[in-house]
């Protein structure tokens, strides 16, 4: 009888709100509410790696062994990536797509809501039983986030069990969280929602999620063969036994490459939006973005084993992935040259996400021109491995990745909590973050090309100045980021009431819903004309 | 490069550090044709990046000053441009070519491995690498020597701190010299800026590469892929030097090598042995069971009061000639001459507290061998 009634009368009768107490929270279904759950649970890991990381930085502010013991230390460096990776970045995007997706494509809520559920709650899991490893006997997982056998097989600390189960665990999460994703994406758009007319962070997420169901599956299985052989007497990557050490550098690369740009491609989403709001101009190149974006996954596929230029690949391999990794400087120099084209005769107000934006696109681009010259093979032998690679891949991390989370959470927290943000401590919140990672990371270039090799946990004299330098420059941001804690919270609490278009030059469906969003938003489909 | 003068009285008010403070912000030249041309390729396509990042920034930053809103700037309505959109993706394409054709120019001439003079086979282990110069009846371990005081910083550190070593790799100037690389356990990389040559030892496997030093003198290096918790702690130095000196070094090596093997046939007291064995406990075996013999609670055994350096003689000889399946610990039966497992293993017995008073011959560490 219910039935008959909620199907003649349609969406009105699903009005209520959210459920009472924590059980809102441990079944929800609702995608803001599990989108809540994915940012909070992502800042939460920032925070734990970020302070992993400050470790790091205060060992090497001097030569000597200071503070932590060299087998602390490689579980510090490991531990840091693996949780800024899986934990904080990934996370977050996941949480923004499940928050964004469904209101920019004019959805009620994620296509397969239960498992939205249930792929959030994999993570707390898996996060619990890999920082349960630190306390493990051994130590936990102390071999690079990389983890290259057979340091991570033969000679890992018996806690490496835990760390694989914790991957796959992992890897079931964003799996089904991208699956969603490309559901909602494909299923739920709004009668009038082309695919060309979807916003970049849609289409941006769509071509992640693939990537993710393509790559994922081969973070399981490299896991997996190292599980055969540490308890099942396999040798798939022991010499010894007729095994190959540099077949997991291949399989573990094709994984790692797209995963990179998966890091990266929801960001370049991110920015799209941005932009053109601040600018208060359409987005130049709309399609060439779509396209770009597209041909950057396509690539990510070809160009794995340019993170092992030094394995001593034939003559032929090295060329192929020397070349294929160069011709990816095309489609992200196409996408920079947009950005810039979008602000070209706009009309420029200078927010704090617009300020986070803009500086993703400066401090991107540098660590993509480090990029490419890291592509050069002749010239890789002399970066690989150095710090000249750890402050390429932190430019396009933490200004990249992590730079555009924040533009997003500040572009996006007055519509979520129906209040603007602290304006002011927004951009002290900026200028700190943008002084200290520039402090932190640029240095690292002159400390790689100088000769200091990555993951040691102590160097010789000649590197002690740009050390300290970097150190000081990690405290400045790492101590910045209270300020984002305490300017989310006191938005959620309160704060001026945000309008329904909230930003002055803001396009598309979400800044028609009121602020703070309802509980269930598109009931009805909106028209799209 | 860019010199960062305005950070220096900033820092130098922060830390005060020893003489030996660097502002270090590009690769050597180095010290050979390759090293100098990789050199030119890095500088050529730094500059490449620096006129791209000057124009891109440039109209960045200029849209950003003069089309702002509070200039009164008002948002033009173009979004698209095919022509201008065809240009931005072919000049880069362009620009791509020239960069790769002197990079693959330079990769070929790298990967010519042909015509060496001389054949060195680098093995990594954990934590030191071995040089074996083939044919010519030279093999020995080159290992940290910096002392764990500095390391502690329970003393001063001198001015190669953490790039010194025992046995350097000696190279004559001028000859076309091949590494053969390898490793014993885990992956390691040998890294000599210099020489521009970085090459993973992989178990195995053996990967090639070469070097023409043109220059004498000392050049240092790293190893640079993580391999444990000493890998900050294996560097390389290599010796330059003219061939006359070279072949001295070679007779002296061989020469003292013929008589370390005529020590191990001589008598030695409890005392000798103990105090060689100190030494060679501290390069050997420190990193793991520490110079304290407590071990690291966890991952490395301690051996003060252990069961093994208490118990049967022989079974201990036998653990540290032949190493021990699945765990880290490596057969040094191959690693060290008699002489030196016989007096690390007596210092092993006598050292902590594990006052056995055995003591162990070099006879019978060859006699075992056999």
């Amino acid at each position: 009888m219910d039935t008959t009634l909620s199907q003649t009368v349609g969406t009105t009768d699903h009005g209520h709100g959210p459920a009472k107490g924590l059980g809102r929270w441990f079944f929800t279904t609702n995608h803001k509410d599990i989108g809540t759950l994915y940012l909070w649970f992502s800042l939460l890991m920032f925070l734990t790696g970020g302070c992993m990381a400050l470790m790091i930085r205060a060992e090497l502010f001097q030569p000597g062994l200071q503070l932590v013991r060299p087998e602390f230390f490689n579980q510090m460096t490991t531990m840091h990536g693996l949780i800024m990776v899986f934990g904080a970045v990934m996370p977050a995007f996941v949480g923004l797509a499940n928050w964004m997706v469904p209101m920019m494509v004019g959805a009620p809520d994620m296509a397969l809501p239960r498992m939205n559920n249930w792929s959030f709650w994999i993570l707390p899991f898996a996060f619990s039983l890999m920082l349960s490893t630190l306390f493990m006997e051994g130590g936990g997982p102390n071999f690079g986030w990389t983890f290259y056998a057979p340091l991570s097989t033969t000679y890992a600390p018996p806690s490496v069990t835990f760390f694989i189960f914790a991957v796959h665990m992992m890897g079931v999460s964003s799996i089904m969280g991208a699956i969603n994703i490309i559901a909602t994406i494909l299923n739920l758009r709004a009668p009038g929602m082309t695919m060309m007319k979807l916003p970049l962070f849609v289409w941006t997420w769509l071509i992640t999620a693939f990537l993710l169901i393509a790559v994922m599956p081969v973070l399981a299985g490299v896991v997996t063969m190292m599980l055969m052989d540490i308890h099942f007497g396999t040798s798939f990557f022991n010499a010894a036994g007729g095994g190959d050490p540099v077949l997991f550098q291949h399989v573990f690369w094709f994984f790692g490459h797209p995963e990179v740009y998966i890091m990266i491609l929801p960001a370049f989403g991110i920015v799209s939006e941005i932009i053109p709001t601040f600018a208060r101009k359409r987005l130049f190149g709309y399609a060439s973005m779509v396209y770009a974006t597209s041909s950057i996954a396509l690539l990510s596929f070809l160009v794995w084993a340019h993170h092992m230029f030094a394995v001593g690949m034939p003559l032929a391999g090295e060329l192929f992935f020397m070349f294929a990794t160069m011709l990816i400087a095309v489609p992200t120099g196409v996408k920079v040259f947009n950005w810039v084209a979008t602000m070209y005769h706009g009309s420029m107000t200078f927010e704090t996400p617009m300020l986070f934006a803009l500086s993703f696109v400066v401090l991107f681009t540098i660590g993509g021109f480090s990029g490419l010259m890291l592509a050069i093979a002749p010239a890789d032998f002399q970066y690989h491995d150095t710090y000249f690679v750890v402050a390429h891949f932190h430019y396009v991390l933490v200004p990249g990745a992590i730079f555009s989370i924040m533009a997003g959470a500040y572009y996006w927290l007055p519509k979520w909590t129906g209040h603007m943000y602290n304006e002011s401590l927004g951009k002290a919140h900026f200028w700190l973050s943008f002084v200290g990672v520039n402090i932190t990371f640029f240095p690292m270039h002159f400390l790689g090309l100088a000769g200091m090799p990555r993951r040691i946990p102590d160097y010789a004299l000649q590197f002690a100045d740009f050390n300290a330098v970097a150190s000081t420059g990690a405290f400045i941001f790492g101590l910045s980021q209270l300020l984002f804690v305490y300017n989310i919270i006191s938005c959620i609490r309160g704060g001026e009431r945000a309008t329904d278009q909230v930003w002055e030059g803001s396009h598309g469906l979400e800044w028609t819903l009121p602020s703070p969003v309802p509980y269930h938003t598109f009931s009805q489909p909106p028209v799209i004309k | 490069m860019i010199k960062r003068v305005w950070l220096l009285p900033w820092i130098g008010s922060l830390v005060s550090l020893p003489a030996a403070a660097a502002w270090d912000v590009n690769i050597t030249p180095g010290a050979t044709a390759i090293s100098r041309e990789v050199y030119d390729l890095h500088m050529t396509i730094f500059w490449i990046c620096v006129a791209i990042g000057v124009v891109v920034f440039g109209v960045m930053f200029w849209s950003i000053i003069h089309h702002r809103k509070s200039r009164g700037a008002e948002a033009r309505n173009f979004h698209e441009n095919t022509a201008v959109e065809i240009l931005w993706t072919l000049i880069p394409f362009v620009i791509l070519i020239a960069m790769a054709i002197p990079a693959t120019a330079t990769l070929i001439k790298m990967y010519d491995n042909t015509d060496a003079d001389i054949d060195i086979q680098v093995t990594g282990y954990q934590w030191k690498w071995r040089y074996q110069y083939l044919g010519q009846d030279i093999d020995f371990f080159s290992s940290l020597t910096t002392p764990n005081e500095q390391i502690d910083n329970e003393a001063p550190k001198g001015e190669n701190y953490l790039l010194e070593v025992d046995h350097p790799l000696v190279l004559p100037v001028g000859k076309k010299i091949r590494f053969l690389f390898t490793a014993n356990d885990v992956i390691h990389s040998w890294w000599v800026p210099d020489l521009a040559v970085k090459k993973d030892a992989i178990p195995g496997f053996i990967n090639e590469s070469w070097a023409i030093p043109e220059e004498s003198g000392i050049y240092r290096g790293q190893c640079t892929e993580l391999c444990g918790r000493g890998h900050g702690f294996m560097p390389i130095v290599v010796e330059v030097k003219p061939q006359a000196e070279f072949e001295q070094w070679l007779a002296d090596t061989r020469e003292a090598t013929v008589a370390q093997a005529a020590s191990a046939t001589e008598e030695w007291s409890l005392e000798q042995l103990i105090e060689h064995g100190e030494q060679v406990y501290n390069t050997t075996c420190a990193a793991c069971h520490q110079a304290t013999g407590q071990g690291i609670p966890g991952a490395f055994p301690a051996l003060a009061g252990s069961p093994v350096a208490l118990g049967d003689i022989d079974a201990h000889i036998n653990i540290v000639l032949h190493g021990k399946a699945g765990t880290a610990m490596q057969a040094f039966g191959a690693q060290l001459n008699a002489v030196d497992l016989a007096a690390v293993i007596t210092y092993e017995r006598n050292a902590w507290g594990n006052d056995t008073g055995d003591s162990v011959s070099p006879q019978r560490i060859t006699e075992l061998q056999q």
